[in-house]
């Protein structure tokens, strides 16, 4: 039989352990891309000076692969004295890629917020940076969360990219398996069934979060 | 971004690509990378194609098709969104051989951005098809038209237009993602640049010309279907006034 029940069972802790490296990869990358995307989405927002490189950096990054821009910053960094290992610059690349996406969603989310509210904050005597933190972001995360949450997904997609660099995540550590015995059905196989798991129970999370913050905005 | 800034920042990186390959650290790299950009291009190009065929068919088969074939159309598109482009690349590659079924690279390359693409796109023309009133339909109905001559005529026509800027957004993803190919032993764009970095260690030299060339790209097809879209919004509003 082509596939063979014993090896699968054999190779499947050893996948499970290389899971969790893809899951530190999927939320650490996505801790930066979350905020740096809101980062670049103020920027944006502000002076042309500061929004015009912004926009042009992000759009640069939109446009070309996430492999290229992971090798850029795995070689790249080193020649500036910067020495990263593999998994800090894979996560940076991830995040990067990820923050130009996020800032797009954030960017969206603020322009939402009807301008009465800043000019009720000015009314008010409230500092900008007061206004922001406690008025305007308060109001324009919720409606986003489930767009975040999609690029969350997204991400934890990429991850298997960082096979190239030799991160040992499942993707690398299937190849690893395969070349050793020869037999790529069972880990590639399962890579692939790890992968659907696990993106539709986070689909069902995401729902789950949306219809959670629907309730409390509704209240 | 308008239309004219986007045309003017794809000016504006080709000149830059030209300026840089006529200095001479950069020289040297130039015809081997724009080898490469073509092979991108070509599974790009062929890939896109496959994946409007797969998007089209698997969507109108989930919404109008027999059970059997609502049901694989369904299963096609959560395994192929459910799942990494870059695990179903190398399953096609590694696994495949192992029921006896031996692609080229170029092939597996092909299938693989095309069908994990047509799977997102799919949702695509299934939203876009969604999204035409029902209100055309009925009429449809009223003046006696069968199911089929209805999508032809009637709603195809309308919901092309919605999917023209989500289907850019799929090419654009599947541009990105044919730098995957690298990973098979295709010699795209980003397997050149590996190899040549490898072989000079100019990295930055060589990373920087090949984000320019994919930026080109990117930035082209953008502004191809900017255009293709203010083209259809006209032929439709010519179609209204009649």
């Amino acid at each position: 039989m082509l596939w063979d029940w014993g090896y699968a069972l054999e190779i499947l802790p050893v996948l499970a352990k290389a899971a969790i490296v893809t899951i530190e990869a999927t939320f650490l990358g996505f801790l930066i891309a979350a905020s740096l995307g809101l980062v670049f989405a103020i920027m944006r927002m502000s002076g042309p000076l500061v929004a015009g490189p912004v926009t042009l950096l992000v759009e640069l990054v939109r446009s070309t692969p996430l492999l290229i821009q992971i090798f850029f910053l795995y070689f790249v960094l080193p020649k500036f004295g910067v020495t990263l290992d593999a998994f800090t610059a894979g996560v940076l690349a991830l995040g990067l890629h990820y923050a130009t996406y996020c800032s797009e969603v954030y960017r969206a989310g603020l322009e939402n917020i009807p301008r009465g509210q800043w000019e009720a904050s000015t009314a008010l005597n409230l500092s900008s940076f007061t206004t922001f933190k406690d008025i305007i972001l308060p109001q324009a995360i919720p409606p986003i969360v489930p767009a975040l949450g999609n690029y969350l997904v997204a991400l934890f997609k990429e991850t298997p990219l960082l096979s190239a660099i030799a991160v040992l995540e499942l993707m690398q550590t299937a190849k690893i398996l395969g070349s050793e015995t020869f037999r790529y059905v069972e880990p590639i196989t399962l890579v692939g069934v790890i992968f659907l798991i696990m993106s539709l129970v986070s689909a069902v999370g995401i729902r789950w979060v949306e219809r959670a913050l629907n309730r409390r905005t509704a209240r | 971004m308008g239309l004219r800034s986007i045309i003017a920042l794809l000016l504006a990186t080709i000149g830059l690509v030209v300026f840089l390959s006529t200095l001479e650290p950069f020289r040297i790299f130039v015809p081997g990378l724009l080898g490469g950009a073509w092979m991108t291009v070509r599974i790009a190009a062929l890939g896109s194609l496959l994946a409007v065929v797969f998007g089209v068919a698997s969507a109108l088969s989930a919404l109008y098709g027999p059970a059997p074939l609502r049901w694989l159309a369904r299963t096609y598109v959560e395994i192929f969104r459910g799942t990494s482009a870059l695990v179903q690349l190398f399953w096609l590659f590694f696994v495949l051989p192992d029921f006896g079924i031996s692609l080229e690279p170029f092939t597996v390359a092909v299938l693989a951005l095309g069908l994990n693409v047509g799977a997102y796109g799919a949702e695509v023309v299934r939203a876009a098809i969604q999204t035409v009133p029902r209100g055309q339909w009925e009429a449809a109905t009223a003046v006696n038209m069968t199911q089929g001559q209805m999508l032809r005529r009637i709603i195809l026509p309308q919901a092309v237009l919605t999917m023209i800027p989500p289907w850019g957004n799929l090419f654009i993803e599947l541009l990105k993602s044919t730098a995957l190919v690298s990973l098979i032993t295709i010699s795209d764009l980003s397997f050149m640049a590996q190899e040549m970095n490898q072989t000079t260690m100019k990295t930055i030299d060589i990373f920087t010309l090949v984000l320019l060339i994919y930026l080109a790209i990117s930035l082209t097809i953008t502004i191809a279907m900017r255009l293709l879209e203010n083209a259809a919004s006209r032929g439709l509003a010519r179609g209204r006034a009649h």
